[in-house]
């Protein structure tokens, strides 16, 4: 099978799992919990207005017909109005749903670079101390869930010792600069406001950490076991009895073939901080769309409901697609495969 | 007489087989803690009321002399804002994590295996297509995203959110054991059978099923510790188990108001969160270290 048939076949699959994902949505929103009228206009409401509204919204027609005007509503991207913010669930989330991006991004930076580094040497010293330590902080590590994660690095970094702010964005003090793109940091940047670029990345960075911390220490154990397994192969000893130097066999021969599998768990671990953001911008303050999801869940929230669920689903969708195609890519036998079947 | 002595024979041979799984497991001192963690953590949720050194305070109660206390001989744990012994509402705390694990998977468990052997054993038709993408449409959000959706349309309260867990978790088990089953349908027993004339019914359940028992029971163990974390994340959140039940997650949500000057309220119920956690994360590597070393 040629890469662009793997791709298309893969964008397809997943356009069928968004529009399954859009019903299941429906369902949730529109038919579980009960009349959508009256929520919207509360219980005393005098009974010409509700059947105008009911009109209005297209709740006389139909359940099928009304999924196909609500769909094409939300490809013409209007998703409604939020009861809570009082303006359409669109805007909300162009406005906050950068700021939790820019933190999982940086999320996702400390998680490839730690897992790496803590992999490589548990995997270069296996069955040594460096390998010991790595492997009892790993196990602790992941059992530790991340609004767990997020109090206690808040507590001993933030109130103990001092090193990091607390919670926000920026310190008191620092004007911050008009708001272009949303993302904190692009707009700091985009100023030239190079001293508020710093602040904000130094408020993220416990939030990023309590993010990545459970996933970077489970990547860190798969690079490990995958190096560690290959070592054995033969390839690995031809090398050796070749007189290769050790770092080049490390790096070239060793190392690719075991990050496959931490690749190919990448779009997980992406999965796991769109989830913990919830968690972690709760207990940080961080003003993103987690934080502004959770008051659409309290408050029971439809449109937001709808478009949280869609534009995380979305997200990870379309994350899976590249981590996917990144896998096919590093991994010449999964194309193979499939031509084989 | 022939048969009474197979019958014997058999037994013999299932305990040594035990014997041997045993032996394998207590090898690794890590399995061992897990074990233990697992264990002790089941036995302090059904002793509570006799574990716990205040059985009352995990109810409606009021210590208004007693609020803040930090941790002393008194209160090992310290009190919460209303006068609380925070040991004692920990202790009681595992008995609804527990209850939360054991609801979930009863419930998912059998409809996830079953879903994932008949589509695997009718791999390639319409029923595997149908069973596999309605799967895929649960897998196409995150776990916590979507609980937290269903907890929120339904009322917030501890039985929708294992609705809200046990609608979302299903999909994990059909995936496994798709793929387990799928890949047995080409072996020789299976065809064995269905020259035999075996039915659907029996080459499902009494000759794929047995060989997807070993993961299954892994994945049971570790997902104890995940389903309790999803539970704890949905009732810190506020759409789980409500004040004053002294759940674990809501412990915790309750505890972060009165950071860092009293964080023992909430640093306490978090640290037994992440205990029970990986006390079931370390017995499911034992189990599976068992049935992988049997594989090879």
């Amino acid at each position: 099978m040629r890469m662009s048939t793997y791709i298309i076949k893969r964008t397809l699959l997943v356009v069928f799992s968004l529009f399954g994902l859009s019903v299941l949505v429906f369902v949730l929103a529109r038919v579980l919990p009960g009349d959508p009228v009256r929520m919207m206009l509360g219980p005393r409401v005098e009974p010409w207005v509700y059947e105008q509204t009911k009109k209005q919204l297209r709740l006389d027609k139909p359940l099928y017909e009304q999924y196909f005007y609500w769909l094409m509503d939300v490809f013409q991207g209007n998703l409604g109005y939020s009861i809570l913010t009082r303006r359409s669930v669109t805007a909300d989330i162009l406005e906050y749903l950068p700021a939790s991006l820019e933190l999982i991004f940086l999320g996702a930076i400390f998680q490839v670079v730690g897992a790496f580094l803590l992999g490589v040497i548990a995997g270069r010293y296996c069955y040594k101390w460096p390998d010991n330590v790595v492997r009892v902080i790993s196990y602790i590590g992941i059992s530790i869930p991340a609004f767990v994660m997020a109090i206690i690095l808040q507590l001993i970094f933030g109130h103990i010792l001092k090193w990091f702010p607390i919670q926000g964005v920026v310190s008191r003090g620092i004007p911050m600069p008009p708001k272009i793109t949303n993302f904190y940091t692009l707009d700091c940047l985009i100023a030239g406001r190079f001293d508020a670029f710093l602040d904000v990345l130094w408020h993220m960075i416990l939030p990023a950490l309590a993010l990545c911390l459970g996933g970077m220490l489970q990547d860190a154990r798969i690079i490990r076991s995958g190096m560690v397994e290959n070592k054995d192969k033969d390839y690995i000893s031809m090398a050796m009895a070749q007189g290769l130097p050790e770092r080049l066999i490390m790096f070239k021969y060793l190392l690719k073939p075991s990050i496959i599998p931490a690749v190919t768990v990448l779009g997980m671990d992406i999965a796991a901080m769109l989830a913990n953001a919830f968690l972690v911008e709760m207990v940080f303050n961080w003003p993103g769309f987690s934080k502004l999801g959770i008051r659409f869940l309290l408050n029971t929230d439809l449109n937001g409901i709808v478009a949280l669920v869609l534009v995380i689903g979305i997200i990870y969708s379309f994350v899976n697609v590249v981590v996917d195609i990144m896998v096919a890519y590093l991994d010449p036998r999964i194309r193979l495969m499939e031509r084989g079947e | 007489m022939k048969t009474s002595l197979m019958n014997k024979l058999r037994e013999i041979e299932a305990r040594f087989e035990l014997k041997r799984k045993w032996y394998r497991f207590s090898r690794s001192p890590l399995s061992i803690v897990g074990l233990i963690i697992s264990v002790g953590t089941i036995i302090t949720a059904i002793a509570a009321p006799w574990i716990a050194p205040y059985p009352k305070h995990a109810e409606l109660y009021t210590g208004l002399g007693e609020r803040f206390q930090p941790p002393s001989l008194k209160y090992l744990f310290g009190t919460d804002h209303v006068g609380r012994d925070v040991l004692s509402r920990t202790i009681f705390g595992f008995r609804y994590s527990l209850t939360m694990a054991a609801v979930v998977l009863s419930l998912v468990v059998p409809v996830g295996v079953v879903l994932g052997l008949i589509a695997g054993y009718y791999r390639g038709t319409w029923i595997d297509t149908l069973i596999m993408r309605i799967a895929d449409i649960f897998i196409a959000v995150p776990p916590l995203v979507l609980a937290l959706a269903i907890a929120a349309v339904l009322e917030p309260s501890v039985f929708n959110s294992m609705i809200a867990v046990s609608l979302m978790w299903w999909p994990w088990y059909t995936r496994m054991v798709y793929n387990t089953a799928s890949a047995l349908r080409n072996e020789y027993f299976v065809q064995a059978a269905e020259v035999m004339g075996a039915g659907s019914f029996h080459i499902i359940f009494k000759e794929i099923l047995p060989n997807c028992l070993g993961p299954i029971l892994t994945k049971v163990t570790l997902d104890v510790g995940w389903v309790i974390l999803l539970g704890s994340a949905l009732s810190f959140v506020g759409l789980g188990a409500q004040p004053p039940t002294p759940d674990l997650g809501t412990m915790v949500a309750e505890g972060g108001k009165y950071m860092p000057d009293s964080w023992w309220i909430s640093i306490f119920p978090a640290i037994a969160i992440s205990i029970i956690i990986l006390g079931f994360n370390l017995l499911g590597d034992g189990i599976r270290d068992i049935f992988v070393e049997e594989a090879r």
